[in-house]
């Protein structure tokens, strides 16, 4: 359930929220710290549930001394008024057979807030790729019928590439075909479940594998840019890095502490 | 999948914890009859965790804090920090026990929680029998929790290698309503808590109670007189300055815990 920080909840009425899935190489949620981070959204509630693993840290954006000491929970909610944008960021794994009450959950929250849409950020397995997809880019979009209607031109425009149809038992050459998306998480979930309830969702992911996924991270909120223009777009500035992005203070140490120099 | 250096390919696990369970549920989708599915519903169902008074065994009627509502509620999780609390702050006045926990789960070994033998996980409740304001009488509005709990070192991220910290060392994690000063330094980004810590930690950041988390890193997990003694400096602070009374005798009593939880290690026995 929302619990806001304050007294009272907030209006999101007509806003976009970005969520990621909890997936492949984690590219999603590095996705959101980023946007969070380089947006520098404030926070404005929490997602409280039972169906993550808990956990508590520090403040994970934290700039200073100063503001470096705000606990953080596993599923926390800001936002960002003045574009209209709500981030639901998660941070731990779902526990068994929690995976689909909290897609309920979350969906009877979305509608009950007000949001206007949805967009789930992402990833699906590299290596479940066929062949033409191997030749493409890695990028991939979902639109639900309902978000189809009011975005359609605009995805036009960006020549976007959608998620391909596969064989829902890929051993069994006359199985149907339907949208898989392997390693996805609850994206597939999600999905479904916004279709059938008439929900305005899209789906942005990469095709990634494990390992360091930061650049995949970064490639997705550039993909994501391109439509909603949350900061300058790449193409205006062609000399600007993707160091555009702000790295959050706790993406220190992604692989470890350091190294004892006795092992050299 | 990855591709080992002998040329091998195998099933890479997946950060993100999403490939078992993807792969159960599709395949549960196929061959989960409803019958399955309504078996461990029910095994579900049963899970359940009681509050029991310690001496008769009989459940509580009411919620523990609406029978003894407390101004300060301490936990301590795991063997070094139940052996601080046990030597230092119950072995100063005198401490009544309440109650106990039982809890039952499908991954219980015995079949219900009437049976649970004392090897197993204990959690008991005990109040401060001369000073009511200690799981006393004071409304809830103004509780104030303590947690201590163990961590080996290893999980501790740093710029240095762990095998050259100090350890054992505190560090501590509070919530936005927690406005005392911890007595040690706070946890540091990108180190993060999980397990029971953090559930208590997480519901009182979102319900506003003012909670306080002493993490001792460790490199002895066993039960040891050094990484118990790294909790001393709480005993300074604000909450449980009150609470504490001898620490000298307290410290015998913690060297005694340690000699009957000895088990004398020999491989002929």
């Amino acid at each position: 359930m929302f619990v806001p920080c304050g007294e009272s909840a907030p209006d999101l009425a007509g806003f976009t929220l970005l969520m990621p899935a909890v997936s492949v190489g984690n590219v999603g949620q590095l996705a959101m710290d980023l946007i969070i981070s380089t947006l520098n959204m404030s926070k404005i509630g929490y997602f409280y549930t039972d169906c993550l693993v808990p956990m508590v840290g520090n403040n994970p954006y934290a700039t200073a001394e100063g503001n470096s000491t705000e606990l953080s929970i596993n599923a926390e909610v800001y936002s960002l008024p003045s574009r209209k944008l709500v981030a639901l960021q998660l941070r731990s794994i779902f526990i068994k057979y929690k995976s689909k009450p909290f897609c309920e959950k979350l969906l009877s929250w979305l509608k009950s807030s007000g949001c206007a849409r949805v967009i789930v950020l992402s990833s699906s397995h590299s290596y479940q790729r066929n062949d033409l997809q191997l030749r493409s880019t890695p990028f991939r979009y979902l639109l639900t019928p309902s978000m189809q209607r009011s975005v359609q031109n605009k995805i036009k425009s960006l020549n976007w590439q959608e998620m391909e149809k596969s064989r829902c038992i890929p051993e069994i050459d006359d199985s149907e075909f339907c949208i898989r998306i392997p390693g996805g998480g609850i994206t597939k979930t999600l999905y479904d479940e916004s279709c059938s309830k008439e929900i305005q969702m899209a789906v942005l992911l990469k095709f990634v594998s494990e390992g360091d996924n930061i650049p995949d991270a970064l490639g997705l909120v550039e993909y994501l840019n391109e439509w909603l223009q949350i900061i300058k777009p790449l193409s205006d500035d062609p000399t600007a890095s993707t160091s555009r992005w702000k790295i959050p203070s706790s993406w220190r140490l992604l692989f470890g502490s350091g190294l004892p120099p006795a092992l050299f | 999948m990855a591709a080992t250096f002998f040329g091998e390919v195998v099933k890479a696990p997946c950060r993100a914890g999403t490939e078992d369970e993807e792969e159960e549920e599709e395949e549960e989708g196929r061959r989960e009859m409803p019958e399955d599915r309504e078996v461990r519903q029910q095994l579900a169902r049963k899970r359940e965790v009681r509050l029991l008074r310690r001496q008769t065994k009989t459940s509580l009627e009411v919620s523990l804090l609406e029978k003894y509502p407390c101004s300060k509620f301490i936990i301590a999780i795991g063997n070094n920090a139940v052996a601080f609390l046990s030597s230092f702050v119950m072995n100063s006045g005198v401490w009544e026990e309440v109650g106990c926990a039982k809890l039952w789960n499908e991954w219980c070994r015995t079949a219900d929680t009437t049976h649970l033998s004392s090897t197993e996980a204990f959690c008991g409740f005990y109040h401060l029998k001369s000073n009511p304001s200690v799981f006393g009488s004071c409304p809830r509005k103004n509780m104030q929790i303590t947690i201590l709990t163990c961590r080996h070192v290893t999980d501790y991220k740093t710029l240095e290698s762990t095998g050259s910290l100090p350890s054992p060392f505190l560090k501590a994690l509070k919530t936005q309503n927690f406005k005392d000063p911890a007595c040690c330094p706070l946890l540091e980004q990108p180190n993060i808590v999980h397990d029971l810590p953090a559930a208590v930690l997480s519901y009182c950041q979102v319900w506003k109670i003012p909670a306080i988390l002493y993490l001792c890193y460790t490199d002895v997990m066993k039960l040891d007189l050094i990484t118990v003694e790294a909790f001393k400096p709480i005993l300074s602070t604000r909450s449980l300055k009150s609470l504490v009374k001898n620490i000298p005798q307290s410290t015998e009593i913690l060297k005694k815990l340690m000699t009957t939880n000895e088990i004398q290690s020999n491989i002929y026995t």
